[in-house]
């Protein structure tokens, strides 16, 4: 990838690839710690995850200005300037990502000191860990240019909404059992929505990563399972 | 895009099939790509420099009213095969041009041919503006004048301000015809010259570097003019600014060592070539 005859070039997307990693890191640890502090309704983690925030947000900016100021200095082409586009698109998913990561953490405050059987929230959980598993795998994705693993991560997106739609209707059944867990799970039905809405951007940079390899877009239509929105009460419940 | 594209330059499935017959050798990695029909067909040339090889078997469709862009490192072959497209190289003894270049589907190595009404049909603009030694209006007169494609003075004159008109040049220069041309400036010299290959009506154009000596104001004025002149011209430009490849021409074609390397629509060139040498060429990574 490096070996420009300018090597300020080189460098300049040595650092931006540098950014990008460092945004990816960062948006992982909210993501895995707003999970671990929903599991452990622990307040303080959560805080911690939200004061996180706007480091990503400051990072996010900074690719842009930095991309921006290469793109007007080198006059990139070809996989060049697809690598300063990605590195654009995928700094803003990374900054979605984080928001929602934080909206997670906020649930947490919100929740915080209600009743709450623990088997309601190993759905969420199990459910983060397959977007925690699917976040790391589109980076590394990204850092080694492998397009196969990125389509790996694009192609799994399915599984992520089936197991949201059937996270929904488990949800829904808690509530019909005992209207005290209603708050607790409609709290815990936003945060899974966020959890989903995650892996779409996960799905989005893995878009980028087969863009900036091959040099094409992504057509297919992507895989979706989400059936949550036609699901009725009667359905949910087996009525 | 790419249905916009298609809308500007489909010309009906008429031109894919005429493609097609042609075998036309195109390395887009989209394929066939849409284009106007072609005006100028190269198919298998190979020029020799004395012993030296300088163009190997270069086959190519350039289509009619668009810009079509060479381009290359120094010595890659892309100048001698432009200069083959009018039979410049015809004046240098030692060159041998074998193979076939159609205008038309008319062969232009014909012997029958005259090669000076052949570069009437076919004008070129060089790197360095070069206006003749004499007034402004005599630099764009002398074409018409000696292929006597006019019948007065009050014709030749309307042949004059049409090609100074075109060539974006008219208002700067009406009031001093009477001038030398080589009094202008750099920028103003090089669309005289494009003025005076208007003026003998050719339907071809050939750019090599045009606007190399000029600068970044001038050039933007040559690059809005090969934008306008394209609409009724076909124009090719060979060019060391990458840049200017990519801002002026609609297809862009490849050189290195002599072969056309990849030949495809300008967009895809410089966003995702297929042929790694031309990746590393425009990204600036050859060693």
């Amino acid at each position: 990838m490096s070996d420009h005859i300018v090597r300020a070039f080189d460098a300049d997307l040595r650092t931006l690839r540098g950014m990008i990693a460092e945004m990816g890191g960062l948006a992982e640890k909210m993501m895995t710690e707003s999970t671990r502090a929903l599991a452990a309704r622990d307040i303080e983690l959560a805080r911690r995850v939200i004061a996180m925030d706007p480091k990503l947000d400051a990072l996010q900016h900074e690719i842009e200005e930095k991309a921006v100021l290469t793109i007007a200095r080198r006059q990139p082409m070809a996989v060049d300037l697809r690598d300063i586009v990605s590195a654009i698109r995928i700094a803003s998913d990374l900054e979605r990502i984080g928001d929602l990561a934080k909206n997670v953490a906020k649930r947490v405050v919100a929740i915080a000191g209600q009743f709450h059987p623990q088997k309601i929230v190993t759905g969420v959980e199990h459910m983060s860990d397959l977007v925690m598993g699917q976040l790391r795998d589109v980076l590394d994705a990204y850092a080694a240019r492998d397009d196969d693993r990125a389509m790996d991560v694009w192609n799994r997106d399915g599984q992520i909404d089936a197991l949201y739609t059937a996270l929904f209707r488990e949800l829904l059944t808690y509530m019909m059992e005992d209207p005290r867990n209603i708050t607790f799970c409609t709290h815990l039905l936003f945060a899974a929505k966020n959890v989903e809405r995650i892996g779409d951007h996960t799905t989005n940079i893995a878009e980028t990563v087969h863009y900036l390899v091959t040099g094409h877009t992504l057509t297919a239509e992507r895989p979706k399972n989400d059936t949550s929105s036609f699901t009725t009460l009667d359905e949910a419940t087996g009525a | 895009m790419t249905d916009d594209r298609e809308t500007s330059h489909n010309q009906g499935p008429t031109t894919v099939n005429r493609m097609a017959d042609l075998n036309m050798p195109l390395t887009s990695a989209a394929g066939l790509f849409t284009a106007n029909a072609p005006k100028v067909t190269a198919r298998d040339v190979t020029v020799h420099y004395g012993d030296k090889q300088a163009l190997f078997g270069v086959s190519i469709d350039i289509p009619e009213k668009s810009v079509t862009a060479f381009i290359g490192p120094s010595g890659c072959g892309k100048s001698t095969f432009l200069r083959c497209i009018n039979r410049m190289n015809d004046t240098i003894p030692i060159c041998r041009v074998a193979g076939e270049i159609l205008i038309d589907g008319a062969d232009i190595y014909d012997r029958r041919l005259d090669p000076v009404l052949l570069r009437a049909r076919v004008g070129m603009v060089f790197q360095k503006p070069n206006p003749f030694p004499k007034t402004i209006y005599e630099n764009v007169a002398y074409g018409p004048r000696i292929h006597g494609t006019t019948a007065s003075r009050q014709e030749l004159d309307g042949v004059v301000e049409t090609s100074l008109r075109k060539a974006g040049l008219w208002d700067e220069v009406k009031d001093r015809l009477d001038q030398p041309g080589t009094g202008l400036s750099g920028g103003q010299q090089q669309r005289l010259c494009i003025a005076r290959a208007i003026a003998v009506g050719p339907e071809v154009i050939l750019m090599d570097e045009p606007c190399s000596a000029l600068d970044p104001i001038a050039t933007a004025r040559i690059e809005e003019l090969i934008f306008e002149l394209a609409a009724n011209f076909t124009i090719v430009i060979v060019t060391h600014s990458m840049q200017q490849a990519a801002r002026v021409s609609q297809q862009t074609a490849f050189f290195h060592l002599g072969h056309l390397v990849e030949y495809g629509a300008t967009e895809q060139i410089f966003t995702a070539p297929s042929d790694k040498r031309t990746q590393d060429y425009i990204t600036g990574r050859f060693g």
